[in-house]
């Protein structure tokens, strides 16, 4: 069994420099220890100075996204086992601008995602004397699956066509509006359509289907886009074929 | 609250990366996807063939013996082997994609995968018994 393991860790100073460098780090390898944990020790016992996100150690709160040998993972839930015997390379998500070191900028996914409108959306709000919204088990079901998303971002780093074109909703954005539009207690599937079905939202995707490959929560965001296409192009059908019918 | 903000001494100066050209030899999954977009072009050209076909009987005898000497010839036979692999990849990717865009629910519950692309390659190979029982009774 191996007792250590080389990290090359992308680091990226824009005090010092102009474009990222890697820097190696041997770690003690244990078993038990995921990606994250490789990382916290670099912190903590070589090198204070490395910058990254993390918070739960779960799978929960989608910070640690990182790419890990060139595949976005989260770095919490990548055990260093499988990268036997090593090196294992680390680097900020691939298509976001660097902070610095493994820190992206990603004001343009919550800008995409706040456009999309991620709540539940009511023509009028129904008095509080007649009690709360009911849904069925069955209702649940149908957009259970996109509610899973935890915006880690790993299906952006994973989605050619954004990086090619920064203008693409991009997928999670997508699997959460669907997760409003298929919820029996929301009406604002319409408000939702004027930004989906421009031609920088669902169809820009040429459903190339990585971004459902590297999903840590099997969210199926290549799933909800096709789904909302065929949405989509029935709407478009039933205004053209029906004008007068209010959107 | 102070009236002038000190702001860091290093704002942060985002580092972007450019994607490549070649990003889809990366890996291959991406690949998959461009071989995948490529085999429209061979799609397109079958239908193509298709109608050279039509019209060459449409034309006569002499069209169409001319169309067949053509088809046989060298390069359009492989031409036509490397489409029909392009086509057969196009078919079998697009079908099996079939149920990410067309999620079907029974009683509440999401058919299994396999289910929803079935009746595809059943419909496909029903056609396709079709044809060879045709082309073999002529």
């Amino acid at each position: 069994m191996a007792e250590t393991i080389v990290l090359e860790v992308a680091r990226y100073r824009p005090e010092q420099e102009t474009e990222p460098t890697f820097q190696s780090f041997e770690v003690p390898f244990r078993k038990d220890w995921v990606v994250l944990d490789a990382l916290n020790y670099i912190k903590d016992s070589l090198d204070g100075t490395l910058s990254f996100r993390w918070s739960c150690r779960m799978g929960v709160c989608g910070s640690c996204g990182m790419m890990v040998n060139s595949e976005p993972k989260l770095t919490c839930a990548t055990f260093l086992s499988h990268y036997l015997p090593g090196p294992v390379r680390v680097e900020p998500l691939q298509n976001f601008p660097v902070v610095r070191d493994l820190v992206i900028e990603m004001t343009d996914f919550m800008l995409k995602l706040q456009s999309v409108k991620p709540w539940i959306l009511r023509g009028a709000e129904k008095p509080l004397s007649e009690g709360e919204f009911l849904q069925t088990p069955e209702q649940l079901e149908t957009y259970k699956q996109f509610s899973l998303c935890i915006n880690c971002l790993l299906c952006y780093a994973a989605c050619p066509v954004y990086g090619l074109d920064p203008h693409f909703i991009g997928p999670a954005a997508v699997a959460l509006a669907q997760r409003y539009n298929m919820d029996s207690r929301d009406q604002g599937a319409k408000q939702r359509l004027e930004i989906l079905s421009q031609h920088e939202g669902i169809w820009g995707c040429t459903f190339v289907g990585e971004c459902t490959r590297v999903c840590p929560k099997s969210v199926d965001p290549a799933g909800a886009i096709q789904q909302y296409k065929l949405t989509a192009a029935k709407e478009w059908f039933k205004s053209f074929l029906m004008p007068w019918s209010a959107r | 609250m102070k009236k002038s903000v000190a702001y860091t001494e290093y704002h942060p100066k985002w580092y972007r990366t450019r994607v490549s050209t070649y990003w889809w030899s990366r890996r291959w999954t991406y690949l998959k996807f461009i071989l995948r977009e490529l085999s429209s072009i061979f799609v397109a050209y079958f239908v193509l063939l298709l109608l050279l076909h039509l019209s060459a009987l449409w034309k006569g005898e002499a069209s169409y013996v001319a169309l067949q000497a053509w088809l046989r010839t060298p390069s359009v036979i492989v031409l036509n082997g490397v489409s029909f692999l392009f086509v057969l990849f196009h078919t079998i990717t697009w079908f099996n994609l079939a149920p990410k865009a067309l999620p079907v629910r029974l009683g509440g519950k999401r058919v299994p995968d396999a289910l929803v692309a079935a009746p595809n390659y059943l419909a496909w190979l029903a056609l396709s018994a079709g044809i060879v029982w045709l082309v073999a009774r002529g």
